[in-house]
Order: C-alpha cells, then structure tokens, then sequence
C-alpha cells in the first residue's frame, strides 16, 4: 500500500503540484490521467525522489505506513537508493532509449538483483534470464547477450519491465508505457502489464494522457489538471458519472468529431499507380549488387478533389516512405504517382510541387528556430517566386489557421505545440496547393489541442475544398476525420474503402487486428442514468 | 567484428598507397637539388651528376617510385647523404625517444583528463566546475614551450630535481630515461589534458541526460554509481576520436619541445633534414609518421568496436 499524502512540488519557486492525494493498494490499477503539463509525470518522480534540480517537495509519501525519507533529510538520496528498484520501480515512455547501448539485456537485467544485494552475479544472470522469459523474451528467442539495439521497440519495453519487477515491488509506476508504441504491440504491453500486477500482488501507477487506455486498465482513476487531482474514484463509476467538467472536456475532446461536409469530387487529384520502392541494405559481397528491401511494394491508389483519405498502419509499413514518394521527395523504382495527371518526381518542376504541400508531426522540429514566422510561412515562396504583396498573404494564411497578424514577428519557441502546428498548416497553405499531406499531424498533441486542429482541418476542407491524405497511427482520429481509408502492412495495401465500412466490417484480418487492438471506452459507459448524452 | 575489422584494414591499406603518391610527388616537386646542394654553387655539373647517380637521385621518377616503396617494404630506407647512415637505423634510434615520450604524454594527458571532465561533469555550474573550465581554458590558450620553459626553471634551476635537457638513452637504464622524458611529457600533456578533460565534460554532460541514465536512477543507482557504471562508456567514444588525433600529433608535433629539452627525436630529426635538403631522409620519415598516424585511426577503429556493441554485427 502506497499512499501520497499533501504533495506539493515548486521548481525553482514556480508552483507545479499542490495537495495531491493518491493511494494504490496491493494488486491495483490507478490511473493517472491529464493532459502534458499537468504534472503527473512529476507526481511520478516525486515518488521516486529523482526531481529536476530546483525542485522543492513537501508532503508524505508512505509504503505500508512507513514514510519516506523527505527531501530535507540527512543522507536522503542513500536511503532512496535503497528503495528505487527495490520497492517503488519505474518503466519510461520512450524504451528505444531507456536502456544503455553498451551493456547487454542480461546485464542490465542482473544489474537491479546485485545492486541490491539480491543474489550473487551468477544468481542474478539466472534471476535475470527467469524475469525475461516472464516478460516474453526466453532465452532461446533472446539471449541475455543481446544489446538493446538488437530488439524492437515493443521487446525493449519488456526488457524495461523485467528489470523493473525483478525484486517484486510494492508499486510499478509507468510513465506512458506505450504512447511509443504500435497499437498492436500497446495492446500486448498492457496485457503484460496487468497479468503482472495480480501475479506480483503489486500497486501499478499507470500515468496515461489516453482515456481509453485507462478504461480498460484501472480499478482507480485520478484526472489531474495544473498540479491538482480534479476528480478520482473507481474506474467504471468515475467514466458513468464524470462529475467535474474537465474530466467530461478531456473525454469529449478525445471522441471529438470535427464537423465535416462532403466536398470530394469525383475527379482524381492524386493517382499513385503500382509504386515501387526499393532501399538498398548494406552490401554483404565486396563486388555483388547491394541487397534490396523493398519498402513498398506495388502499392496503387488515388485520391480525388477535396477528399480526405486515411492512411493507417504501423511503424515500418512503409507509410512514410510512401509519403517521400508522394511529396515527389524521393524516386520510386517502379510505378508512378500523378498529381492532377501530371508526373511527381524528385526532378519535377517546382511549380507543379506547389500543387502540394506536407505537415509534419513536431511542428517544432520542422521550423527553423531563429527563423520569424513570416519568414517560415513564406519559405514555400522559394518554388513560385515571391508575389508584391506576399506579406497580405501570409498575414491570410495566419488568420486562417485562426492566428493574428502579430504573430508574423514572433519565432517558433514563443509559441505552444497547437499555435506551433497551426503556423505548420499557414506554410503548408500559402501556395494555395490542393492537396496537403498530413504526415502524424495532430499525433504529439494533447487531446483538446487536436479537437480544436481537427475542427480547424474540417472547417478548411469545407472552405477551400482541400484533399487531404491523412498518414497516421491513431485509428480514432483517422475514423473521425477521413472519407476512405487505406490499411498498409509491410509495404502493401491490405485493405481499402470508405472509412465506416472498414472500420465497421473490415474484411482482412490484419485490420480486425489493428481495430481490436485499439483500446475503447465501453459505450455504455458513456450513458449516464438520466438518459442524456453528457458529451 | 570481422567484417568491420577487415573493411578498416582495407581502408587503411589504401590510404598508405595514397599517401605514398602524395609523399613522392611533394618530394619531386619541392626545389633544390640535393646533390648541388651538397656540393656546393661552383661543382662541376660531371661531379654532381656522379653524385646524383651515388644517392639513386637518377632515373625516370616511376622507377625511383618504385624503388622507393620497395625498399621501405623491405626495411631498407636508403642513406641519408649528410648523416652518412642508413635511415632506418637513424629512425630507429630516434625512435627510441619519440616515441615514448608520445606515449608517456599520452598516458599523462588521459590520466588527468578523464577524471578532470569527469569532476567537471559531475559538479557542473558548482566552484570546481568553474575552476576545471578556467584551468583547461588557460591550458589550451598557453603554448606547450613556454610551459616547458615554466616547468626548467621550477623543477631544473630551482629544485634541481630534473635536468634541464639531454637524453642519456636508454642503455644507462629504465629510470633515468624515464627521467628526462618527465618534463618534456608534462609540457607536452598539459595542452593536451585541457582539450581532452573539456571534450570528456561535455561528453558526459550529453550522456548524463540520455534517458538510459534515468532509467538506472530508477533502478537505485546513486548518481556516480550511475556515470561510472552507464555514462562513462558512453561518454567515451568522442574522447577516443580526440585521443588518436592527439597521438599523431604528439608523435611529430614535438619538434618545439625537443628542441627546448635538446631530445635527439623525430621532429628534431626531420627539421634538421628538410633544412638540409636530405630529402631521402623527409620522405622516409614522413612515411613513417603517415604510416604510425593511420595506424592510431586503425586502433581508435577498433576502440570504437570494442566500447559500442552496435559496430559490431552479428555473424
């Protein structure tokens, strides 16, 4: 039994936590939920005692009533060291780095078991190798000499896990175990994740920005806004009633349907036909051709005026590469893409590249950061030669995307994640293209920020009669916001048609897999006693 | 492993081809005959030309190309004209102090460096922090000669512990030896230990916020079981790029500090030949150290192997 009692946290005297009160008993599920910036990942290092520099905690922490040394205490960090990964353990949301490069899965395993005096070397490698059978890695599949680079981003996860669980905890806490990762790969981690909290008899902090994922996972829910715990209570009772206003607002953002309006003609905008890419491996024989990986293999379709298609699939489909492809970025070995009958091609000209334009996914990292947004929203002008009055364009191409004139002399880091995307989609908007590729657009943003970029998506396509192919993981938003929808898996469409259909009846397999892979909350209980809709 | 190790052996093989062209080509192209040179402005061109024939100067410049590498392959480095000895055995002898005092400056430089940067690293923006970036500041901007000159009139003149130059060579045992190469080392390493320990802070700086430290903290590392056990490794694979840099330096860069100490070494030996236009000796000479500095890449190759597992492939 864990509890947390009155925990406030300042960071260099700014107030981040204030009276946060949870408890996670034996065997238990609590999910913590808010959206980024509201301190739950904090709550979760305060736990942990490994604040930023700066930090000031106050408050009690106790494991079965024994409280935990307070940071003001003589030799606290010792003593914590005696407790993380021996009694409160930890696993991160991003396992393609978590663990060290340079020292084996086994290894690192082992490492926690010795640290704490748990078994000798040679115990510890047998412990070690025990854990991550336990966790789905057995030794024959993967040995304990493996190094982290030799495993994907789902089994370095596992590989977290088992180090973390190795002397059997009191509390797991895990930091958005699987945001990193593929839908299907989520639902295999979570899997994990509860079988080992009822073997283990251990309290499982789970920290998730995801509803969904909470639902099907927690006996416990806290929603936490701005440092404070806004509402918790058992799972299924807190979904039914939502009692505070921000837990029904995240929910309903996370649903959020944009308002649409049919604008797809029937006339092809974007016909890509049996491409083909091919990537070269590094070469085995000194004098042999290079090997070949093809990426994507023979893939046909077409995207007509004003429609909004999906693109969905896992990471290592193909689906970016196909994108490179489409953006005419990169030359396709096979096949062809068209853009209003006219061949894309890396050598094609830059006018007819203006016909479309790209959002990425981290606006931040596609923005010059000592460039001011004039001159980012202007950039695509290098292609089409700079019209007299460019600056009305770009203060338009501002105002539609719903910013003001003054932001024209501002530069990117002034600006939070949503306003940074919506600067992306004004330079995406400048050349007035008819199709805009969505490349994982809204996928790095909080769920009311994405609500209100998929409404100003929605409400641009009704305007200007946009096509849109939108490129992502998350299926909810991809069943919200397109017409049709193309399933890819290792560089082939799998499956294709219109949106509801697919997700309603999919017909090959590996879609049902995906779809049921997808965490949901479960429709009833969203219904509340009175009959009414409460989002 | 192997295919790494025998792709850098390849690499390095080419590079010597290369860079014997390079090396010949210079040698034909710099001015100044080295037989008219010898004998003097009034020697009859009969007596040079004879001359040129004695040191192999004659003949179209492939055969001597060839003549050249093939002598070096086999150990024969021709005769330098104003030593009157083989070449080979005057490298050999120069050898004999050049290149431990690389490797004693060497040792020096990363054995301070290391555990400097990593003090730095650790008590980042605290007084030591400060202290360790001014030191190593003034460390890089003070030239190693004025270092040297520093380092005889504190430890020679004044303290007589050290003796202000001279090498007694190695036949009158380890120790003296070693005791001359002292603070010719020290001058040499000081530069050479500021650069290193900076690289090695901010290295490990860098590594100390990869998320894998984090995840070690979690697991009830304290924060120095933490560097020494996961960041140090890491943190090492810039510095080792640094180090291999350092030692070809050293091993011919030291002419100023030779000369301060008077140490019979390589630079001394190369200086003294190209201002007497003994070109056979600047060539072999010059090969060698070409030769010794792709050797070093070779080794920091394999380094790199050895601390990242992800050089190596899998069979």
């Amino acid at each position: 039994m864990i509890e947390i009692r009155d925990l406030s946290l300042t960071i260099h005297g700014t107030p981040i936590l204030r009276d946060v009160d949870l408890s996670i008993a034996s065997g238990q599920v609590v999910g913590l939920v808010g959206e980024s910036g509201s301190g739950k990942s904090l709550t979760a290092l305060a736990l942990m005692d490994l604040l930023p520099h700066g930090s000031k905690a106050g408050g009690q922490i106790l494991i079965d009533d024994t409280p935990l040394p307070t940071q003001a205490a003589e030799g606290h960090d010792r003593a914590m060291c005696k407790i993380r990964g021996n009694r409160i353990s930890m696993i991160f949301q991003e396992p393609m780095t978590a663990l060290n490069p340079v020292k084996t899965i086994g290894e690192q395993v082992a490492e926690t078991l010795i640290l704490h005096g748990a078994a000798t070397r040679k115990d510890a490698l047998r412990i070690a190798s025990e854990k991550l059978t336990r966790v789905g890695l057995s030794p024959d599949r993967f040995p304990l000499d493996r190094y982290p680079h030799e495993l994907s981003g789902g089994q370095r996860q596992r590989v977290c896990i088992a180090q973390a669980i190795a002397l059997h905890p009191d509390l797991l806490i895990a930091d958005e175990p699987t945001t990193a990762l593929d839908v299907t790969t989520q639902a295999q981690i979570l899997d994990l994740l509860r079988e080992l909290v009822a073997e283990e008899e251990m309290g499982l902090l789970l920290i998730t920005h995801d509803l969904a994922v909470v639902a099907g996972m927690a006996d416990q829910v806290a929603v936490m806004k701005a440092g404070e715990i806004v509402e918790q209570g058992p799972t299924e009772g807190l979904f039914r009633t939502m009692s505070h206003p921000y837990t029904r607002q995240l929910l309903s953002a996370s649903e959020h349907q944009p308002d649409r309006v049919d604008r797809a003609q029937d006339i092809p905008l974007l016909e890509v036909r049996k491409a083909i890419r091919d990537y070269p491996l590094p070469r085995t024989r000194l004098f042999e051709p290079r090997p070949q990986f093809r990426a994507v293999n023979g893939v046909s379709f077409h995207l007509n005026k004003g429609e909004s298609l999906g693109l969905v699939g896992e990471s290592g489909c193909g689906k970016s590469t196909l994108t490179r492809a489409i953006l005419g970025l990169e030359p396709l070995q096979g096949g062809d893409t068209r853009l209003n009958g006219k061949t894309v091609g890396p050598d094609m000209d830059p006018a007819r590249r203006s016909g479309m334009q790209v959002v990425f996914q981290d606006p931040y990292a596609s923005f010059n950061p000592r460039w001011t947004v004039e001159r980012i929203v202007s950039e695509p002008y290098h292609l089409t030669g700079r019209p007299e009055n460019w600056r009305d364009h770009v203060a338009d191409a501002l105002s539609d995307v719903g910013l003001t004139e003054e932001a024209m002399h501002r530069y990117p880091h002034e600006f939070s994640g949503g306003q940074r995307q919506r600067i992306a989609i004004a330079r995406a908007l400048i050349l007035e293209p008819e199709l805009i590729v969505l490349d994982e657009a809204v996928s790095a943003l909080d769920v009311s920020v994405r609500a209100q970029i998929l409404d100003l998506l929605a409400d641009l396509q009704r305007r200007k009669g946009l096509g849109f192919l939108f490129i992502s993981h998350d299926l909810s938003v991809v069943r919200n916001i397109t017409d049709r929808v193309l399933v890819m898996r290792a560089g082939e469409i799998v499956e294709e048609g219109p949106t509801e259909t697919v997700f309603a009846n999919p017909t090959h397999p590996y879609t049902k897999s995906l779809i049921d892979a997808a965490p949901v909350i479960p429709p009833d209980w969203k219904e509340n006693p009175y009959g009414t809709a409460l989002v | 492993m192997f295919r790494y190790l025998a792709l850098r052996a390849l690499s390095l093989g080419l590079s010597l081809v290369v860079a014997s062209w390079v090396i010949f080509a210079m040698i034909e192209l710099v001015p100044g005959d080295p037989a008219s040179f010898m004998l003097g402005l009034n020697a009859e061109p009969d007596t040079v030309a004879a001359l040129r024939e004695e040191l192999g100067l004659s003949g179209s410049a492939p055969t001597r190309y060839l003549n050249w590498v093939s002598g070096m392959v086999t150990g024969d480095f021709g005769r330098s004209y104003t030593y009157r000895v083989e070449v080979s055995e005057l490298v050999w002898e120069r050898m004999q102090v050049s290149l431990p005092l690389a490797l004693f400056a060497l040792i020096l430089s990363t054995t301070i460096a290391i555990p400097v940067g990593m003090l730095a690293a650790s008590r980042r923006g605290g007084i030591a922090d400060y202290g360790i970036m001014g030191a190593t500041q003034l460390g890089i901007a003070v030239p190693n000669f004025w270092f040297a000159m520093l380092l005889v009139l504190i430890f020679s003149i004044q303290l007589r512990w050290f003796s202000a130059g001279g090498f007694p060579g190695w036949d009158q045992g380890f120790w003296p030896g070693v005791k001359a190469l002292t603070l010719p080392a020290v001058a040499l390493a000081l530069p050479q230990a500021s650069i290193l320990s900076r690289v090695m802070r901010s290295s490990l700086l860098e590594v100390l916020h990869q998320d894998y430290i984090r995840t070690a903290r979690a697991k009830g590392l304290s924060m120095g079981q933490a560097t020494r056990r996961h960041a140090l490794r890491n943190a090492l694979i810039p510095v080792l790029t640094i180090l291999g840099l350092q030692f070809s330096f050293l091993l011919a860069g030291a002419i100023i500090i030779e000369n301060v100490f008077f140490l019979p070494g390589l630079g001394r030996l190369i200086f003294q030949a190209i201002t007497q236009r003994d070109l056979i000796v600047v060539e072999s000479v010059v090969m060698l150290l070409v030769f010794a500095v792709i050797l070093v890449t070779f080794l920091v190759d394999l380094a790199y192997a050895l601390v990242d597992p992800r050089l190596r492939r899998r069979p």
